[in-house]
């Protein structure tokens, strides 16, 4: 028998939430220094220009100005992933984002004016903003600063991955599908713009930054690189940050700049974009062209998928190069597959440069591999929910690239949405009429408004992703005097809740109430490493990192609780700030202490034979105090680092990469209006392997937050390009969803106990996106009976196909 | 030149001198240190900065400040209840889950805390008593000013409906 869950499980509300619900929570808009200058950065007015020459006397002559920068006034080292970014442009600019020129002035107006004063002469040249015409031989070099490793002066980055015997099964298939989709510019919009907060110390030569980064650490790292400093030197203390999604994952451009304004002035140095600034200078979703060529044997069994993708890199290398580990990912496993070759290309243009995106590139590759799959299905004349079925993952699977499967929801995800959707009874045969009327009032023939259904899965890592030499976390526990708990954790809180989650953890193991735990995980100087907030990681990894902190402690607290209580029973129960022993009533069972401390584990204890007296117990706090106090004077504290067990791939991308494995599918249905050419997303069914429920609440929260961000990606939100510009630089333009736009979730969760999460739960945050634009379009496709083919599936699009769909009909009662 | 303005602030009365293109948002923010209201967009498309004047929502990033003059301007500090606990808008964004990271929460609180005024001052339908409560679609309508990218929306909207069944 297992011990009941007390506090894992409930619907605790977020501990920080009070703070930021009556604005007293700081974040990075909100920190004002005393003495702090205000740095605002002059960016290339063309996004390809030969740089001629920067005059800025007029700038520097300014009342209030204290400081102007350009690339001349600095030694620095470029950033990014692959070192290809410079922080300040000379001689050229690239991307329209690109930073020319920063001040540090005492207003914000002053800066602002003083940029306006800065005379930049530039040779504006051509530009490229096509990938195919970046990789013609013609095409002059883009990013200077990395050469000779490709076969193309423009490639940034080449991924090749295949299993299994592609030929023989191409020669299997009864059927092969072959498309190509474009998926679009989509920008993370968090709700708070970029800023940071420098302040460097001239007497001890020490940087404090005031940074909203996903990722503390590696930042520290890549800011000490940049600016030619020792790591330790520097110092990063994240304020409450508001909304990251995976754009603070790389450092950017105006993180050293605001650093180096500060080293310049001896003064602390703030800059915050404006709404304008951050759709402009703020990494994107990956935009990729996808041609995936797929087969389905006679009996409706997967057989191999060929993959060419080519990424638009834009001018500079971030993180988000390196999707194609994830898109290779859901190409070679979503589903049993026997063969698959990928190829995947970054190529630099002139376009505004792409980084990660919640999901890290795997709502493009979900997109495309869902869509095919219908295709599949319709050539065959299979039902498109039996076909998945057919074909879905299963428990113990190791997959063609050896992703470990020991836990796999992905049938009865699939089982789920199907059920509960009626999908059979809803779904529209492929002429567009319904094979049933049951739900619906009335046939999609002839009627303006057409409804639809679709469906879509998906693979995601579910217990971090080992892409970096590390994916552990580290983390100190300790138990103070008074029976308060404090966890310092190396994981971060973006508003995901991990502080929560972390808390719940420790009330659960040491009986102490949520109220008396401190969730410490903010500043570099006091906690433990951790990689950062990314691939779904924080609640398993950091929740892992602090059960082996908890353990460690336990082991010292049950010492000296066995003491105090004159016992020698070595089981013990937390509970209400107190620890129960759990006496031994078997007097035959063997008394040889090695055989017994072996079988004493939690379930034991929980067994006839251990009872606990509700009166026989000591206080924790006191516990702790005679830690401290007597021999041999300890502290109740420990530290864990928890490596999760994934394994980094080979050089063939072969591996277990992650230590345990989500999977999720969505039903969707849509009603179009097909005199507008309107999407309308009525009800999403979505069920998700999230392991075990740690929090509904919070887990409802991260479903619902994920799937409206997959809505906006499928219908409404992308960011215009023209010749490397950005035409919709704002909330007017780029069209966020609304509340009133949000369809009906019905959430559906599946636990599938994973042993390695904690209490068996697995990573949830990127999935609720994965899979909904694939299954928007396949329920779009449903309801006009036609094919779209890009995303995002606006009006004018829909307008479009439905146009070419009648000019076809009418070419072929001519013909 | 300066334009000397009186108005309540969180109930208090409060006086200063502001240039003529000063907007409230920067006025609370930068001359009253209220850090509470969010600056998202200063250009009215995503509501974070919402306050109440005189009881009704605005977007404090396109209201001038000399316009507060005479006015009675509650911000989220002024929201939160005076011995420092929840007020009980806050209390069902708490519960209800409704808050990630919180950016826009201030606005979206004062939104909800100008819907239920209009509620509970009959204002919604003119000349009628309350009768029925705010349904989902008349919230969801009312908070579209209000731009959120973390929650989805649907626990921001369940707590407003919770807070209706409470209160009204």
């Amino acid at each position: 028998m297992k011990p009941k869950l007390k506090v894992i499980g409930t619907s605790v509300p977020k501990q920080d939430a009070g703070m930021r619900v009556t604005g007293k929570a700081i974040y990075g808009h909100d920190i004002k220094l005393q003495g702090m200058l205000y740095g605002a950065i002059l960016r290339t007015e063309h996004p390809s220009a030969i740089i001629e020459s920067i005059d800025t006397s007029a700038a520097r002559k300014l009342e209030g100005v204290y400081c102007v920068i350009t690339a001349d006034d600095v030694d620095v080292n470029n950033i990014g992933y692959k070192r290809d970014h410079p922080i300040l442009k000379k001689g050229e600019a690239n991307c329209t984002r690109d930073e020319i020129a920063a001040v540090a002035a005492e207003t914000k107006e002053i800066a602002k004016q003083a940029l306006k004063l800065i005379k930049v002469k530039y040779k504006v040249r051509k530009g490229i903003y096509d990938v195919h015409e970046a990789l013609k031989e013609q095409a002059p070099q883009i990013n200077k600063f990395i050469s000779g490793k490709f076969s193309n002066k423009n490639i940034a980055e080449t991924f090749h991955y295949e299993h299994g015997n592609l030929e023989e099964e191409k020669k299997k298939s009864a059927h092969i599908v072959s498309r190509k989709f474009t998926l679009p510019r989509m920008t993370h919009a968090c709700m708070a713009t970029s800023n940071v907060t420098a302040s460097y110390n001239m007497l001890d030569k020490k940087l404090l930054l005031y940074s909203s980064t996903q990722v503390p650490f590696l930042y520290q790292r890549d800011m000490a690189h940049a600016l030619k400093m020792n790591p330790s030197d520097i110092r990063v203390i994240q304020p409450i940050i508001g909304g990251g999604f995976g754009s603070k994952l790389d450092i950017h451009p105006f993180e050293p700049i605001c650093a180096l304004l500060s080293i310049k002035t001896g003064k602390p140095v703030q800059i915050l974009y404006s709404r304008e600034e951050e759709f402009i200078a703020s990494p994107i979703r990956q935009p990729m062209e996808i041609e995936l060529t797929a087969g389905v044997d006679k009996d409706g069994n997967f057989t191999f998928r060929e993959i060419n993708i080519v990424k638009d890199n834009g001018a500079y290398t971030s993180w988000g190069a390196t999707t194609p580990f994830v898109i290779m990912q859901s190409f070679s496993s979503l589903y049993k597959l026997k063969a698959c070759r990928f190829n995947a290309t970054a190529v630099y243009t002139n376009n505004v440069f792409a980084g990660s995106f919640r999901g890290y590139g795997n709502p493009q590759a979900t997109f495309a591999l869902e869509r095919v799959i219908d295709l599949l299905a319709d050539k065959l004349g299979m039902d498109k929910a039996e076909i998945r079925l057919k074909n879905a993952n299963e428990k113990g699977e190791v997959t063609g690239q050896g992703l470990h499967y020991d836990t796999c929801g992905h049938k009865e995800c699939l089982d789920t949405v199907i059920k509960k959707s009626k999908y059979h009874s809803f779904r529209n045969s492929d002429n567009g009429t319904l094979r049933n009327t049951n739900k619906n009032e009335s046939t999609n023939n002839g009627s303006r408004f057409k409804k639809g259904i679709g469906l879509a899965s998906m693979l995601h890592v579910g217990g971090g992703a080992k892409i970096y030499r590390s994916d552990g976390c580290g983390t100190t526990i300790k138990i103070d005097p008074y029976g308060y708990c404090t966890i310092i954790t190396g994981s971060n809180e973006i508003g995901q809740g991990s502080e929560t989650v972390l808390a719940m953890m420790a009330s659960e193991e040491l009986g102490i109430d949520l109220k008396k735990i401190k969730v410490i995980n903010t500043d570099t100087d006091v906690k433990p490493w951790d990689v950062g907030v990314h691939a779904s990681r924080t609640s398993f990894v950091a929740g892992n990192s602090l059960l082996g902190a908890i353990k460690i402690l336990k082991e010292k607290l049950n010492k000296k609780a066995g003491e105090l209580l004159k016992s020698d029973d070595t089981a013990y129960e937390y509970e209400n700030g107190n620890i129960y022993p759990l006496r031994n009533t078997n007097i035959n069972e063997s008394t040889n202490t090695e055989n017994k401390a072996s079988k004493l584990t939690k379930e034991i204890a929980n067994t006839d034979s251990y009872i606990r007296n509700d009166s026989d117990f000591v206080k924790l706090d006191k516990v702790v105090r005679e830690m401290h106090f007597t021999e041999p004077n300890e502290l109740a504290v420990a530290n864990f680092f928890y490596e999760p067990s994934s394994k980094f791939q080979d050089k063939d991308f072969k591996g277990n990469v992650s230590g345990s494995y989500a999977f999720a599918a969505q039903a969707i249905e849509v009603e179009v209006d097909t005199y507008t050419g309107n999407v309308k997303v009525t009800d999403i069914y979505v069920a998700q392997d999230v392991g075990k429920v740690l929090n509904p609440l919070l887990l409802g929260g991260q479903i619902e937050g994920g799937i409206l961000q997959g809505v906006g990606y499928a219908l409404t939100e992308e960011l215009l390009m023209h010749e490397g510009k950005i035409l919709n630089p704002n909330f007017h333009n780029y069209k966020m969803l609304t509340a009133a736009d949000i369809p009906n979730i019905h959430f559906f969760p599946i636990e599938t106990n994973d042993k390695e999460g904690p209490y068996g739960a697995k990573g949830v945050g990127e999935a609720p996106l994965i899979p909904t634009a694939a299954a928007i379009a396949n329920a779009v496709c449903n309801a006009l009976g036609l094919e779209v083919i890009d995303l995002p599936i606006t009006p004018e699009k829909v307008m479009k196909a439905l146009a070419s769909k009648n000019t076809e009909t009418i070419q072929t009662k001519n013909k | 030149m300066m334009h000397e303005i009186t108005f309540f602030l969180n109930e208090k009365e409060v006086t200063c001198k502001v240039k003529p293109a000063t907007v409230l948002l920067d006025l609370i923010r930068d001359g009253f240190e209220l850090k509470g209201t969010k600056p998202g967009c200063h250009e009215g498309e995503c509501g974070a900065c919402t306050v109440l004047v005189n009881d009704a929502p605005v977007n404090s990033c396109l209201f001038l400040a000399v316009n507060a003059n005479g006015k009675r301007i509650t911000t989220i500090e002024g929201l939160t209840n005076k011995d420092g606990s929840l007020h009980a808008v806050q209390e069902v964004l708490v519960e209800s889950g409704a808050v990630q990271c919180g950016f826009c929460t201030s606005g979206m609180a004062m939104s909800i805390k100008a819907m239920l005024h209009q509620y509970e001052s009959g204002h919604h339908v003119p000349g009628e008593s309350l009768k029925n409560l705010p349904d989902r679609e008349e919230i969801k309508k009312y908070l579209e000013g209000n731009l959120c990218r973390c929650t989805g929306y649907v626990k921001i909207i369940d707590a407003a409906e919770k807070l209706f069944a409470k209160e009204v």
